[in-house]
């Protein structure tokens, strides 16, 4: 059987999950955008916030 | 000399129809014969509301005989992004999918307001797929074209709002602005655009994209003109929970008091990377006219487009999230498939980018305890051509879909008020970014009219 890779994996499941149908041919477009999208959230998730940092958005009751 | 009704701003027109010197069916009229010509090269509209318009200009010119008080708009033609409802059209905001929706039954907010001031509604206008969009380009409808250079990308996604005013189509049209719709494009086609300070303009009856970046503006051919539409479109709304409750403060009024006493920086860093020699030309003839020799830092800038990237992709997918699962095959496959991505974006970084930018917020407002206003690209290029893929950035060649906002998506993402102000450069023009604190839209607004007064600032007729 030939090595899966992990992100193509992953697209094929969330997929599954989601209920998202994805046809072969999109394949290559999606992971390309969400290799991007997960470069951009590291790049989030490496800022040191304090554990009470508030989100932007605030609700009101 | 009789008046030129193509070349015209808003308030020229608004002028001679209150004056009698035209009528505003007669501008109406001429309005519509330079749509019928010059449409077909710009794609720009989608919806000719011919009868529609006649019926008000008629109701304007009756009103104007009978001695009843004109608005300061009067018989100012404009047309809307297809994302406005416009009652008895199908509210389509770029997509195959929407325009099988029944007709709006009421016209979003801003076209009332407009159009109370006098204004007449000639339509709605090309736009990418569901906003998600740099370029302009509609699979279902065709490109917006850009006047200046028909072969090239007007921007996105309020293409043909930008195509429809640097045309001469009409001399103001609205668009939407989530991470640099109205501005990206009233650069690439040398215009005057107003992203407006988040929850300043009522966005009640038009389609959205991402609920906590979403904004509407203007577009039009002077600073005076965007003074004088927002000001229409100023005020309180409870049918957008986003819509501040707070009154109308006029602009119109403060725009003769120019850039005088006002302190103005250059954004550095990175807003200072990755530009071309035009966005540097243009950069430099701004800050040498304003005087402006300050460089401030947004700090961490390229981690709140992150974070602006991040979010988008999210929202965007939650609310496509069934079109996607019923309609996949109906979509613009540009825009599917970044969808797709998007909601396969584990909810853990959302959180974390929502956290981010509270923080980056923060550091940003604090900056205007010094200034008064930021100077920044509007783009990094002028207008690629349609069709094009990849661009240079930096020495990277990179997809221009996503990266023609990446100067403007760090700052609509904490909601600041811009105005994007044309420069005139041969042959395609390029605009800058005058970014203000919160609810000083009058602050960039009087430094555009400066530029404009200078003779820096223009926004140039195309040889069509």
């Amino acid at each position: 059987m030939a090595p899966t890779d992990p992100l193509d994996d992953f697209i094929v499941a969330a997929a599954e999950a989601l209920a998202l149908p994805i046809e072969p041919a999109w394949q290559p477009a999606v992971r390309a955008h969400l290799e991007v999208t997960l470069r951009f959230a590291r790049l989030v998730e490496e800022f040191d916030l304090p554990d009470d940092a508030e989100p932007a958005p605030v609700f009101r009751a | 000399m009789p008046i030129d009704l193509a070349e015209a701003t808003a308030a020229e027109i608004a002028q001679a129809v209150r004056s009698g010197e035209t009528t505003a069916l007669a501008v109406t009229e001429a309005a519509l014969a330079r749509i019928a010509r010059l449409d077909p090269l710009l794609g720009a509209f989608t919806d000719v509301t011919a009868e529609r318009a006649r019926a008000q200009a008629r109701a304007i010119d009756a009103a104007r005989a009978a001695g009843k008080p004109r608005g300061a708009l009067a018989g100012v033609p404009f047309a809307v992004k297809n994302l406005f409802d416009v009652k008895g059209l199908a509210t389509r905001a770029g997509s195959k999918i929407n325009r099988e929706r029944a007709p709006a039954e009421r016209d979003s907010p801003l076209i009332e307001r407009l159009e109370a001031a006098g204004a007449v509604l000639l339509g709605a206008l090309n736009m990418g797929e569901y906003a998600y969009d740099f370029t302009g380009e509609n699979v279902h409808d065709g490109a917006s074209r850009n006047p200046h250079d028909t072969s090239r990308m007007t921007g996105g996604s309020s293409g043909g709002s930008a195509g429809a005013v640097a045309g001469r189509l009409v001399p103001l049209a609205l668009g939407s602005d989530t991470n640099g719709s109205i501005r990206v494009p009233s650069s690439l086609c040398g215009l005057f655009g107003l992203k407006p300070t988040y929850g300043r303009l009522s966005r009640a009856r038009s389609f959205p994209f991402v609920a906590s970046f979403d904004h509407l503006g203007p577009f039009c051919r002077s600073a005076r003109d965007l003074a004088l539409s927002y000001d229409a479109m100023q005020g309180p709304d409870p049918d957008d929970a986003a819509c501040v409750n707070r009154p109308a403060e006029p602009t119109l009024g403060a725009l003769e008091r120019g850039a005088d006493g006002l302190r103005i920086a250059v954004a550095g860093g990175y807003f200072a990377t990755g530009l071309t020699a035009e966005a540097q030309t243009a950069m430099s003839r701004v800050a040498q006219a304003l005087g402006a020799r300050r460089t401030v830092e947004l700090p961490e800038a390229q981690r709140a487009r992150a974070a602006a990237y991040v979010i988008t992709a999210a929202e965007g997918a939650g609310l496509h999230l069934d079109r996607l699962r019923q309609r996949a095959k109906d979509f613009d496959p540009a825009v599917r498939d970044r969808l797709i991505a998007g909601a396969m974006v584990p909810a853990t970084v959302v959180n974390r980018a929502q956290k981010f930018r509270r923080w980056y917020r923060e550091r940003v407002l604090a900056l205007f305890d010094e200034v008064d206003a930021i100077l920044a690209p509007a783009t990094s290029c002028t207008a690629p051509l349609i069709g094009q893929q990849t661009f240079r950035l930096d020495g990277v060649e990179m997809p221009v879909r996503p990266n023609l906002g990446i100067y403007t998506q760090p700052i609509s993402f904490i909601g600041l008020p811009v105005v994007a102000v044309p420069i005139p450069l041969a042959p395609l023009p390029i605009g800058i970014q005058v970014i203000a604190a919160p609810w000083r839209e009058d602050v960039a607004l009087r430094i555009a009219y400066a530029l404009e007064g200078a003779g820096v600032a223009a926004a140039p007729r195309p040889s069509l």
